[in-house]
């Protein structure tokens, strides 16, 4: 790899790094902007045979080109302006809330040292960029000068605040055990344990120790994706489509790209922290990236499955889950955690 | 001083017009909501959008051709609605319905009745995000779309009931399904296999319904999310829902024992055995258990009617060619036939001169036809009492005090369909 590289690097001189960067960032991007493409179709396929359909057949072999007709289409759809808007907001708002889901990619390790930015802080980056997004659709929601953007908006902003707490409560008892803010060091760390030297690595990972934590940032990570049942925001039959109602075009399908972005990246995140990230689920088999895309698929199958199933919660039922349930039980559960970490009983040692 | 002084800010409530274009407006509802943040303070339902002026119209139409624009008031539920309208002329004309009618009648009522149901419970569970609901509720639609086209030819707008009987006789034999490149040998083989003599076919389709329900019942009845929506949302007392003229569903789920197929029977209601489901707390988690009950109750009912069907043939509309027409091979050898066919579709049927007010057990509630003849071949009134009319007028009532997303249960719960509230 380094020999193949040499040239370049020499070629290139002082701006290599640079240079480097960018051929990584066109690397997580290109395949992430697939993946979302390809999530849409698998959406609509996996949720149409839950539902006695077909889903797309029409575009190319299997609708398999379905997503790129329906980029296309976007693309060349006119981005209307509504005339009592605030234009840069407007414009702005999207903007924000795309940014955020692909900066946070930046520390997502795919495999054993396949990350853009190793850093020590990464889960403390990934919370700070992720709460940005909530800017994007409060600005949307507020420039749009719409009624129903702004209770979209309203909505958002209570419902992603709330369920962060929670999320970050989840997350500090992810901290607790692996002892690193490092995404890398955490995937790391569950690969050891009473499970490990058995044989068995699955049982190793945080999802087992940790398992109410585990469920609630599975809900969690939902809600903070607004993602059905939790999914008020857009609540299709309430407030049609809250936020993006004003928006058409590129700018609607950067709302969208955004949402999908945000779906996979909680989807990687409970692979990297509760599934063992690139980790075999068994010893006798190797570890790789494979381990890690099929974690991922398989909790993106489970958000669709959500959605196929479940009613949407109410507003306020919705709040109250967030402060009266996952607060107190992470919180509690926080509290067992660390007495029980200061135990001769504990798994982390 | 007065400029200096501090004053709190004014707060007043906003307003939003919800519909006519909404996803949740269940066709042409235009509701103003006046909302304190989220919580409802006022709803005012706008009607009208689909008004097509049909009493009007009935009153330049003979009888029988009046019969198609039933149809098209509850376009949910076409056949009932013909049902109330032919029973009406029937009683204006004094003329008795063969038995053979009556239990196909009685029959495609409970068809229709669980055709509405699913598309009710389906569009409900829709509103409230439970998508994948109504997509099972139309696969079970499709059959009994199918047995709507095999007796009438239309999937939809029937005009099967006729004044003195139905158009004609259950056919023996099934439109079949063709080998494409969307179905193979083995899928058609199987489509195929139920769909002997239409009898048949309700048959097979009624021995599969109740494992549908059980579908529906298990994505709904006792999902935490489905019951926090709809358990106490929309409550109507029993004293309420009387007084404000609730029939149907609205009120039997309030705790009031009220249908019109055991109080006042017609057809042969009297002759089949069926339970009619009561709720007790009157909110749409009641009445939606209220119709998934009446599903299986209908499915009961259609059974009693296809073993009777099988073993009584005998004659669809009555033999009086003043108000049927006569049997297409008589016209070709009788004269008194052919005059009778031209005077019936030219002229019509004379009404002797009165008022009669006909009500049926619909599938949303009392739906009647008061009709005032003066002797012509038309109507001189007709005046139809919708029941989604007189459960619309209730929405600011249900909705005061809920929030934006009750809203969307209430309506879905009224069962409104803008084609019987417009007219």
């Amino acid at each position: 790899m380094e020999n193949i590289l040499l040239p370049l690097e020499n070629f290139f001189g002082q701006l290599w790094p640079l240079v480097w960067s960018i051929v990584k960032i066109v690397l997580i991007l290109i395949p992430l902007f697939l993946g979302v493409a390809y999530m849409t179709y698998a959406e609509r396929k996996i949720i149409g045979a839950m539902q006695v359909r077909i889903g797309p057949n029409r575009v190319g072999p299997f609708g398999l080109l379905q997503p790129i007709a329906d980029t296309v289409k976007l693309l060349f759809k006119e981005v209307i302006l509504p005339l009592r808007a605030n234009k840069l907001l407007y414009i702005l708002g999207p903007v924000l809330a795309l940014g955020p889901a692909l900066v946070a990619w930046a520390v997502v390790p795919f495999a054993d040292g396949w990350v853009y930015a190793d850093i020590n802080a990464g889960l403390l980056f990934l919370l700070a960029v992720t709460s940005v997004e909530v800017y994007g659709i409060i600005i949307s929601g507020w420039a749009s000068n719409s009624k129903y953007a702004m209770l979209g908006a309203m909505r958002a902003t209570a419902q992603m605040i709330s369920y962060e707490v929670a999320l970050s409560f989840a997350l500090l008892a992810v901290l607790m055990t692996s002892s690193s803010l490092n995404l890398g060091d955490i995937v790391a760390s569950q690969g050891q344990g009473i499970g490990r030297d058995m044989g068995l690595s699955f049982l190793s990972w945080n999802w087992l120790p940790l398992l109410p934590m585990f469920v609630v940032y599975i809900i969690s990570g939902i809600a903070e994706t607004n993602r059905s049942p939790f999914d008020t925001v857009e609540g299709e039959s309430e407030i049609v489509a809250g936020h993006m109602i004003e928006y058409s075009g590129m700018a609607f399908a950067l709302f969208f790209l955004g949402e999908y972005a945000n779906m996979i990246l909680v989807s990687a995140m409970t692979a990297v922290l509760f599934l063992g990230g690139w980790l075999s689920p068994v010893s006798f088999l190797p570890d790789g990236f494979f381990w890690f895309a099929l974690k991922m698929s398989a909790m993106l199958w489970l958000f669709l499955w959500a959605r196929a199933t479940f009613p949407r919660f109410r507003y306020d039922h919705t709040m109250r889950l967030g402060w009266k349930v996952f607060i107190p039980v992470t919180l509690v559960w926080l509290f067992v955690l660390a007495v029980w970490m200061m135990t001769p009983l504990s798994l982390w040692k | 001083m007065s400029e200096l002084e501090i004053r709190p800010a004014e707060t007043r409530n906003h307003t939003i017009s919800f519909g006519p274009q909404h996803p949740a407006a269940h066709g042409v509802l235009r509701l103003i909501l006046e909302l304190d943040g989220e919580v409802v303070q006022r709803a005012d339902p706008h009607v009208g959008l689909l008004h097509r002026g049909t009493e009007k119209l009935a009153e330049t139409r003979t009888w029988v051709q009046s019969v198609p624009y039933m149809d098209r008031l509850d376009y949910v539920s076409m056949m009932v609605n013909e049902h109330a309208y032919c029973l009406a002329v029937e009683r204006l004309l004094g003329i008795e319905v063969p038995l053979r009618a009556q239990y196909i009648r009685v029959m495609y009522d409970e068809i229709t009745r669980i055709r509405n149901h699913l598309m009710n419970i389906g569009s409900h569970a829709l509103d409230i995000g439970a998508m994948t609901l109504i997509l099972y509720a139309f696969r079970e639609r499709e059959d009994l779309m199918d047995m709507y086209e095999a007796v009438s030819g239309a999937r939809m707008h029937a005009a099967y009931y006729r004044p003195g009987g139905v158009y004609r006789d259950l056919p023996d034999a099934m439109p079949k399904y063709r080998e494409s490149r969307f179905k193979n040998a083995a899928e058609v083989e199987r489509l195929n296999s139920v769909r002997g003599s239409l009898l048949d076919f309700i048959e097979d389709f009624t021995e599969r319904f109740p494992k549908y329900c059980d579908e529906y019942e298990t994505l709904l009845s006792d999902n935490r999310i489905w019951k926090q929506r709809t358990v106490g949302i929309g409550v109507v007392s029993p004293e309420e829902a009387l007084a404000r003229g609730f029939t149907g569903v609205m009120l039997r789920g309030s705790g009031v024992e009220w249908d019109l197929r055991k109080k006042q029977p017609y057809a042969v209601y009297d002759r089949v055995q069926f339970d009619v489901p009561v709720g007790t707390a009157g909110d749409c988690y009641d009445r939606y258990l209220c119709r998934v009950e009446e599903m299986r109750q209908s499915n009961r009912i259609i059974r009693q009617c296809v073993e009777w069907l099988r073993k009584n043939p005998g004659p669809v509309i009555v033999d009086d060619h003043k108000v049927a027409p006569p049997k297409r091979v008589e016209m070709k050898s009788n004269m008194e036939a052919l005059i009778h066919h031209f005077k019936l579709f030219s002229e019509g049927i004379h009404v002797p001169e009165g008022e009669v007010y006909a009500a049926v057990e619909h599938p949303k509630g009392e739906f009647a036809v008061y009709a005032v003849s003066d002797g012509a071949n038309k109507p001189w009134r007709l005046k139809m009492r919708a029941p989604g009319y007189v459960h619309l007028s209730a929405m600011d009532a249900m909705a005061r005090g809920h929030m934006l997303q009750d809203v969307v249960a209430i309506i879905g719960t009224m069962d409104v369909v803008f084609g019987e509230i417009d007219r």
